[in-house]
Formats: C-alpha cells, structure tokens, sequence
C-alpha cells in the first residue's frame, strides 16, 4: 500500500501543481485572466473522471494497479503533449469581435487543456473506488500531496524556467506510474513504456516544441518583428517573466504623453517586457540630465510645474523612468517601490552601467515591496506621491485587462496614498487616454469617493487634471489648489499645448483648445462627477465608470450590458474598441464549462440505472448542486481577496488553494464523527457545518479589510503562513457538507452516488468562471454572501 | 445601384471569374463603407471623398493578405498579415486616406507599410507616395507585391521612420500607420505648411481613435482627436 500512497501523493502533487504552471504559462503566452479557465478545467477533469469510473468500474477494478498506472503515464504524457498542442491552436483573443471562428478555437483550448486533468483524476478516483478500505489515508495523501505540490510550484518557478518546470512534473507524474507499474502485472511493458517516456522527456522532445508561442499582438512579439533587435537576457520567476530587448538599429524611444511641441527625442533605451507585454524602459543615463530634457515635456512632468524639490513616492518604479522624471524635474529626495526584485535587479546590477547607476544616487532609495503594502506601512509623508504608467497602451485599449484585479486605483488605495501626502503635497496619477473616455472618468470617480469618505466637503478643490492626446494626469492635492497653482497648471499646458481637462473653477472655454475633441468629454465628465447629479451620471454613462474598490478592484472593467447591442452594430464602423472581448470571453467560458460538464460528465452517467424513490433525485441532486456553486463561490472570493495581501495572484491561488484542499480534506475526515455525535442530539450535522461557515465567512468579511491593513507590510513568507491559518477554520467547516451528504446518500440510496459526485462536479465547473462574472458585477462580498445562501438552501433541503 | 455601377465597371476590366467574384465582394465592401461612412457624420452628408471611394474599389485587397485570408479579404474588418501586423480595416483606411484630404499633386509619406494596401489606395489618388518599414519580411514582401501589381508611384523603405525621409521632404501629408508613444518631432518638421498628418490610435485589431495633426501656415500644430465611429457615451434623460 505504500506505493500506492506514494504514487497518490505525486499525482496529487503534479496536478496541482501543473494548474499553477498552466495558469503561469497562459498568462505567458495569452493573459492572465485565463486563471478561472484553468481552475474550472481542472475541475471537469475530476468531474467527467468520476463519471467515467461509474461507468467503467467493473472493467478497470480487476486490473486497478495497471490502470492507475496507465492514467498516471497518460497524465504525464499529456501533461506536456496538450501544451504542446494548445498552444498551436490558432486562438487569438484579440480577434474575437471579429472572426466567430475564434470561439471555437476557445472551445479546443478548453478541452484540449482538459485532458492532463481527466488523467490525474482518474488515478485519485481509482484508488478511492478500487480501494475503498484504504480511503482515509488515500485522502490524507491526496490532500498531503495538493498542499506540496502547491507549494513546490511557487519555489520551482523561482529556480527554473517555466518549460523545465513542466518537465519535472512529468517525471514526477511518470514515478507515479512507475510506482504503481510495479505492483501491476503488465509490471515489464509498462517500465519499457516508462523508460521511453522519460527518455524522451530528458533528451527526446524536439527542439522548439515547448517554446512558449506568446501571442504575436504582444508587445514583445512586436518588439522583437524590427529589424536589429534581438533579446539580451530573459529571467523568470514566479511573479512574472521579465525580457530585457534591445533594438540598435531603430531605437526604443518610449515617451507616453510627450508634447507635439517638443524638440528633445528620448535617449537609447532597452526594453524590459513582463510576460511579453507591459513594456517598461531602462533609458540610458550617464549622469547628465540635460540628455533627458523630453523628461520636462510629458503630461506626467506637471507636479513638478508646481512642487520644489519635492520628496516623492514612485509606485511602480519599473525599469526606472519615473525615477529620471522626477531626477529631471529636480525632486529631492526619491523612494522608489518596485514588485519585482528581478526588476530592480536589472538597474541595479546588470544593466547599472546602462542606468548609469541609477539608483546608487544618494537621493534615491529603491524598495522592492508591493505598493500598497510599503505605503501601509510607510510613516513618511511625501510632497508628491507617483504612480507609474506600467500597463501597455494596446493592452489598456483593447481590453485585455478586464478581468484583472488591481488594487492600485481602488478608493482604500486612493486613501491611502493621500494619508501619506504632506500638506500642500499631491499624488499624482497618469494614465493613457481613450475616447469616449472610461478609465480617465472612473479614476475621478474613484478620488472623488476616496476624499468624500475622508470628509473633504468640495473635492473638486483639490483636483485638477490636463491631457495630451494618448495620456491624462490627474493631481490630487493634501489642501485646497491656490490661484498660483492653477495659473502654473495652466502656463505648463499652454507652453507645451497639452489641454487643461480640469482645475478649480475652470471655465468650460477653456477646457478643449490645443488638440481638439468633438466634445470636452473630460471635462464635462469630471464636472459631472463632482456636481449634484455625480450618481446619475454614472448610471447613465455608457462604460462602467463607477469607482473601484477594494472589494470591486477592476478597474479596468468598463463593460455595461445595456451598451452590447449598440457597440456590437458599431463593430464594422470603427467601434470595435469600445467592446470588451475579455468580458466576451468570460461568458463564452461559462457557456463552454456548461455543455462540457453537461457532456462529459451528465449524459454519460444516465447509462447508470436508476432506481431511487421520486422526489430523491431533485432533493439530493439540488443538494450537491448547491455546495459544488457554493464552495467554489468561496474559494474564488477568497483567491482574489487574498490577493491584495499576499501582493501577486499566483501567490494567491497556490496559498488558497492548497489551503482550502487540506483543511476542507480535514474537515471531511471529521465529519463522521461530528455526524456521529451530533445525530444523537437529533441535530442535523449539516445545519451545524453550514452554521460554522456562516459564522466565519460573516467574520472574516467583517474583519479581513482591517486585518489586512495591519498585516500588509510583513514579510511574504510570514503571511503565507497567515492566510493558511486565516483560511483553515472556513474550509475546515466547508469540508464537511459534502461528505455528510455523500453517507446519507450510500446508506439510503447508494445507486446516487456517481450522480452525487457528478452533479457536484458539474456546478464546480460552471461556478469556477461565475464567481469572476459575479465578482465583477457585485463584488467579492456579495459572492460570499451568495455562496452562503447557497449553503443555507443545501442545509435546509438535506434538513427535511 | 451604387453597387451595379462598380460591378460592371469592374467586370469590363476582369475577365477571369475568381477576379470577377473578388469583384462582386470588393464591390459589396465599398458599398458597406459608404454607408457606414455616412451614418458616421453627423451632417449625413455624402462622407467620403469619391475618388477615395473609387480607389477602395480598384486596389485587390486580397492581392495583399496571405492566401488563407483571401477568403475574407473584402469583409470590413482587420485581418492578419504575419509579423502580429494586421491589414486595417477598409472603413479605417477609407477614413483615414480622406483625412489627410489627397490631391493629385501630394507627396505623401507613409510610416508602417505593412502589406502596402494603405499605400496602394493612396498611390491611385496622389503623385508618389514614400513608405518605410521597420520589419524587414514584410517591407520585402510589400515591395515585391507592389512592383509586380504595378504601383510604380510608390517607394518603400527598409528602416526607421522616426526620422522620416528627409531627402523627399516636405511632405504633404504623411500616414503613421505603426505604433507611437509620441507623435516624432522630424515628422512634424518634415511636413510642410498646411500639411496634415493622420496617426490611428489603438491596438491591433481595435483602432481606437484617429490624431489628425495640422500645421497651419505660421508653422502652428494642431491637433484633432477624431473618433472612427460616433458614439455618444451618455444617454440623454434619466
């Protein structure tokens, strides 16, 4: 039996684990938001495995070892081939408003990825079936192996390269196979089938197969199409792969929002792209800032106009432009903030000489922290506070960012930044400018929410706001703006023809002079946010507008489904950009998750006969429809809430995870004995789990916020060690419904069992990409609350 | 009828009957660019000039994507072309060549070739057009293909177009068909009064905006932002 835990304990580790990868990969080679794909892929595998043995258990039960082994061999095999595969599928999101066909290749992605996961589980769902008098200690490894391979993945990618790291899980799913080869009888043709895969994995995979193919519309790809440049380093880990270009024959000259009026032209600079995209520059330096004089000339350059030798905050610090800015512009002090020590390392290290070593300038101090983990816990007050422009222009216009969280531009971050400004200081934010404006728009909103809760009874004192023709910049000053402000705000747009959008009593004349709009859209926009009618305003803008918070941080979501049908006519005339194809996607992927759980997990399983009593089938099947919605509701809730704490979304899922897996595992082991116990006060178990995660859920949604706000600026070890034991008890209570349901199902009507399992599995799949949809719409809360009323129906239906 | 007129037109120069059913489609195309065009302005007034019209509806837009996307060469919508470059859109390139307002006597330069159709539909309206690619596969693919489909007024160019041409300038108009964090200041200068330059605005398959930059006589910039479509983001009433 040991083997048989061992080779349990690797598969679960390897599946796990390789959900991780795919989404790392995805968000590699496609983007982030593919996150809820993969989790809701993972789950289908398990479901239709489930189906599968119900059907196949009398056939695969005699020959158990050869076939776990078989499965685990498949899975390894797969595990590769399906990347191999998927990524020649010619999906292209960006094309999705355009060519239908791109749905369907959506469709051969989803299933194509789904196989590794029908592997894995079919291993697990064998030892349970086949083995039934093990099953706890099954469990135990499974879940043991969940919470490993969780965590090994996250260490893994800080060492190895994405590729290599999906290669040693193959050889760990293929230990697997070899682990339980040896107790089978077909022990000699599976080792020779072992030893060929292994060989093949180590020296035999042609070369170039597992390059990732990151999507030609990336800035990288595009990058890389000019003539002369080529890459100079590529380093990767778990929170993002960073591609240093150098293009010497046409240089990068990246200047958002640089005025038409200027005669300077950027000097040589290399590119550093994260996962293919969000280009960020290093600009050659050697100490002489009158080479950056384009540095004066940019809309981001305009605190600057107004601040002398400010202190001043950077986040974002990237490879390092916004740290020249505010050289150029005679800051006086400058702390730095960037995510990503590869990122800094870059500066400071490998391209120091490049930088001109930058950040060894006394006045600079470069922290590598998250952003709003190092403001929570700064105690300085800055004269300015800075945030970069680090998302790509391509990717802000089409849509790709969606689904993203970012808790940079929610109202608590808003807050937050203005509690660390000096008196008289601002925080200033630039972003790219798109027509009919959206996100220039929810910013506003969102500052103006931000200083209303602070008490500020006329914020509109203290905004103001010009743009170029790609970018705006938004002021937010500690105090009210004074006359000299605004007539410096007005002389630094005038001399570089950039048009104010808004000042404090600005008159609408002056609002659209230099480069002209059919309308003054912002400054119409920002005046109606800030008049009486701000709430109607919103309700009726065609984009979603309303502020982001940090239990709503998508600031990036402007989709509103009363736009679809007038945007769609608008497709052929222009008007594709003003369509969310992310958004599309997301209701594509819950109507795929639907018809592949409905045939590949429902269909099959109606060969199995029935024979229970009327009315059990809805009764029951309600049930473990209810805790499949439910507990992934949770589960979703959780992985986006953790991470504005834990700073990355794939520390976020790895953690949640495997947390919610262990303890949930714990929580059924328990939950015998607490039916045991409680039946004998005539209480129903399940009222009582369902009772424990009310309880905690209200709590936690009650508490996390402020939890949160004190714990930020720990280190990130310690909170991951945090968030488990914040998780614990929930999915502790979480792991219970299920089983206790599960028993009284096989005392009373034990022909439901698969059916149990595969309704359960069929809800898990479809509310893995329902959550996102739901959270985008109402919030992660409102997701909480809604998987708890989920659970009370499913305690109140077992209860009768 | 509009359509009618183009068929035959085109029909008594193309014999054979692929060209003719690429006719058909090409004829179908313009048609839908009209009257989207139309609906785009708000005067309602005829929107486009004719003779950019009349050259959307001679140059082989399939002539100028790879045989896969022949099919859907005379569909209104962006198509890809390798190198995650993409032919735009015909609404955009018929918009885009009626900004800058082209006259027999133009020299136009065009920065981002590409496939070349933008600079083949220009080439039918103006005297030369000059155009520069920085991705070399596809400025020899352009150059061959509009040497063989006979657009002898067109000179392309493998290289930077941040600094333009400096030998054939002023120009009076110049096309940015390729990506900008900024609007090149050589560019600005190498236009000659009275001149106008057209950068679209957006990603890929998703043109977002046209800058259309002027400079006036006094050597003065101004610039227009000009939405591709009109949308209205409020609604009126409550």
């Amino acid at each position: 039996m040991r083997l048989l835990f061992f080779a349990t304990l690797l598969i679960s580790a390897a599946a796990i684990a390789y959900e991780i990868l795919l989404m790392r990969m995805l968000s590699i080679v496609q983007w982030h938001h593919f996150a809820y794909m993969i989790i809701s892929l993972a789950l289908l595998g398990y479901g239709a495995s489930g189906t599968f043995i119900a059907i196949t258990k009398r056939l695969l039960q005699p020959r158990f070892e050869l076939f776990f082994s078989l499965s685990a061999l498949l899975f390894s095999v797969t595990m590769v081939a399906c990347f191999v595969f998927g990524q020649r599928v010619p999906f292209n999101a960006l094309e999705i408003v355009w060519n239908p066909r791109q749905f369907f290749y959506l469709a051969v992605t989803y299933l194509v990825f789904f196989v590794p996961f029908f592997f894995a589980a079919c291993c697990i769902g064998l030892a349970f079936t086949c083995r039934r008098s093990y099953i706890s200690r099954i469990y135990f490894f499974d879940l043991l192996g969940a919470g490993l391979g969780a965590m090994f993945i996250v260490g893994a990618l800080f060492l190895l390269a994405p590729q290599n790291t999906l290669i040693m899980l193959a050889i760990i799913a293929l230990l697997a196979s070899a682990s339980m080869g040896l107790m089978s009888t077909a022990r000699r043709p599976l080792l020779a089938v072992q030893l060929v895969c292994l060989v093949a994995l180590l020296f035999g995979l042609p070369q170039g197969w597992l390059d990732m193919r990151i999507s030609e519309y990336k800035g990288l790809n595009q990058a890389l199409q000019v003539v002369g440049s080529n890459v100079l380093m590529v380093s990767s880990s778990p929170l993002g792969l960073l591609t240093v270009v150098e293009s010497p024959r046409i240089p990068f000259r990246y200047a958002p929002g640089l005025s038409v009026n200027t005669g300077f032209e950027p000097p040589e600079q290399l590119a550093v792209f994260t996962d293919g995209d969000s280009m960020s520059a290093i600009t050659r330096f050697q100490g002489n800032l009158d080479a950056l004089g384009y540095m004066g000339d940019v809309t981001a350059a305009l605190p600057y106009a107004l601040l002398d030798a400010p202190r001043v905050l950077i986040l974002g610090a990237g490879g390092g432009a916004d740290v020249l800015l505010a050289l150029y512009n005679g800051a006086g002090k400058i702390d730095a903030v960037e995510l990503n020590p590869q990122m800094t390392d870059l500066v400071t290290h490998t391209y120091a000489d490049f930088a001109g070593h930058l950040y060894d300038d006394e006045r600079i101090t470069v922290h590598t922290q998250e952003a709003r983990g190092f403001v929570a816990r700064s105690k300085d007050h800055y004269d300015l506070i800075q945030v970069a422009l680090l998302d790509s222009f391509a990717a802000s216009g089409s849509g790709v960012q969606a689904l993203n969280e970012s808790y940079l531009y929610t109202v608590e971050a808003i807050q937050e930044y203005l509690k660390h400004t000096a008196p008289g200081g601002m925080l200033a934010i630039t972003r790219w400018l798109k027509l009919p404006p959206r996100d220039n728009l929810k910013l506003v909103a969102t500052v103006v929410e931000a200083l209303q809760e602070m008490g500020v009874a006329e914020p509109g004192r203290q905004l103001a706001m010009i743009r170029s023709w790609n970018t705006s910049t938004l002021l937010v000053k500690h105090g009210d703006f004074s006359e000299n402000d605004v007539a410096s705000i007005r002389q630094f747009a005038r001399s570089h023809s950039f048009d104010t959008a808004f000042y404090p009593s600005m008159p609408e004349h002056a609002a659209n002079r230099f480069n002209l709009l059919d309308q003054p859209f912002l400054y119409d926009g920002v005046t109606a946010l800030l008049g009486e009618d701000a709430d109607n305003f919103v309700e009726r803008y065609k984009f979603h507008i309303a502020p982001a918070t940090d239990d709503k941080p998508y600031f990036f979501h402007f989709f509103k489904w009363s736009a679809l049908p007038e945007v769609m006519a608008l497709r052929k005339r222009g008007g594709a950009s003003l369509i969310e194809w992310s958004y599309l996607i997301l209701i594509a992927t819950i109507a795929q998750a639907a018809v592949a759980g409905v045939f590949l997990i429902l269909l099959p399983l109606s060969r199995i006969k029935r024979s229970w009593p009327p009315g059990t089938g809805t009764r029951m099947g309600s049930y473990f429809f209810l805790l499949g919605l439910a507990f992934l509701f949770v589960e979703m809730a959780f992985i986006q809430k953790f991470i504005l704490f834990l700073s990355h979304p794939l520390y976020a899922i790895a953690v949640v995870l495997s947390g919610f897996l262990v303890f949930a595992g714990f929580g059924s082991a328990y939950s015998g004995q607490l039916a045991h116990r409680v039946e004998q006060i005539d209480r129903s178990p399940v009222s009582i789990a369902v009772a424990g995660i009310l309880v905690v859920a209200l709590l936690y949604i009650a508490l996390l916020p402020v939890l949160f706000q004190q714990l930020m600026g720990l280190a990130d070890s310690i909170k991951m060690v945090l968030s488990v034991f914040l998780i614990a008890p929930l999915a502790f209570c979480m792991g219970m419904p299920f089983p206790i349901g599960l028993t009284r199902v096989a005392n009373s009507v034990p022909d439901f069992i698969p059916w149990a399992w595969g309704i359960n599995g069929f809800a898990s799949v479809m509310s893995a990409s329902l959550a996102t949809l739901l959270a985008i719409e109402f919030g992660f809360t409102a997701v909480v609350l809604c998987a708890l009323a989920l659970y009370a129906a499913a305690a109140a239906i077992i209860r009768d | 009828m509009r359509n009618a007129v183009y068929f035959v037109l085109l029909l008594a120069f193309n014999a054979n009957a692929d060209e003719v059913d690429y006719s058909m489609a090409r004829a179908n195309m313009v048609d839908e660019v009209h009257s989207y065009a139309t609906l785009a302005r708000d005067s309602g007034e005829e929107a486009l000039n004719e003779d950019v019209m009349q050259s959307l509806g001679t140059v082989k837009r399939h002539e100028f994507v790879a045989a896969r996307q022949q099919p859907f060469a005379y569909e209104n919508r962006p198509l890809p072309i390798g190198y995650g470059q993409t032919i735009s859109q015909p609404y955009i390139v018929a918009l885009m060549t009626d900004l800058i307002d082209p006259d027999r006597e133009f020299v136009v330069l065009e920065i981002g070739t590409g496939s070349g159709y933008q600079a083949a539909i220009l080439a039918k309206l103006v005297t030369h057009v000059y155009t520069i690619e920085i991705i070399e596969g596809l400025a020899d693919e352009a150059t061959a293909r509009l040497a063989r489909l006979g657009y002898d007024n067109v000179t392309t160019k493998l290289g930077d177009g941040y600094h333009g041409w400096e030998e054939h300038a002023p120009f009076d108009a110049i096309i940015v068909t390729a990506a900008a964090s900024h609007v090149p200041p050589p560019l600005v200068q190498q236009l000659r009064p009275g001149g106008r330059l057209i950068i679209p605005v957006g990603g890929r398959f998703m043109i977002q905006q046209l800058l259309l930059l002027e400079k006036t006589d006094d050597d003065e910039v101004i610039t227009r932002q000009i939405a591709a479509v009109r949308f209205v983001p409020l609604t009126r009433g409550r």
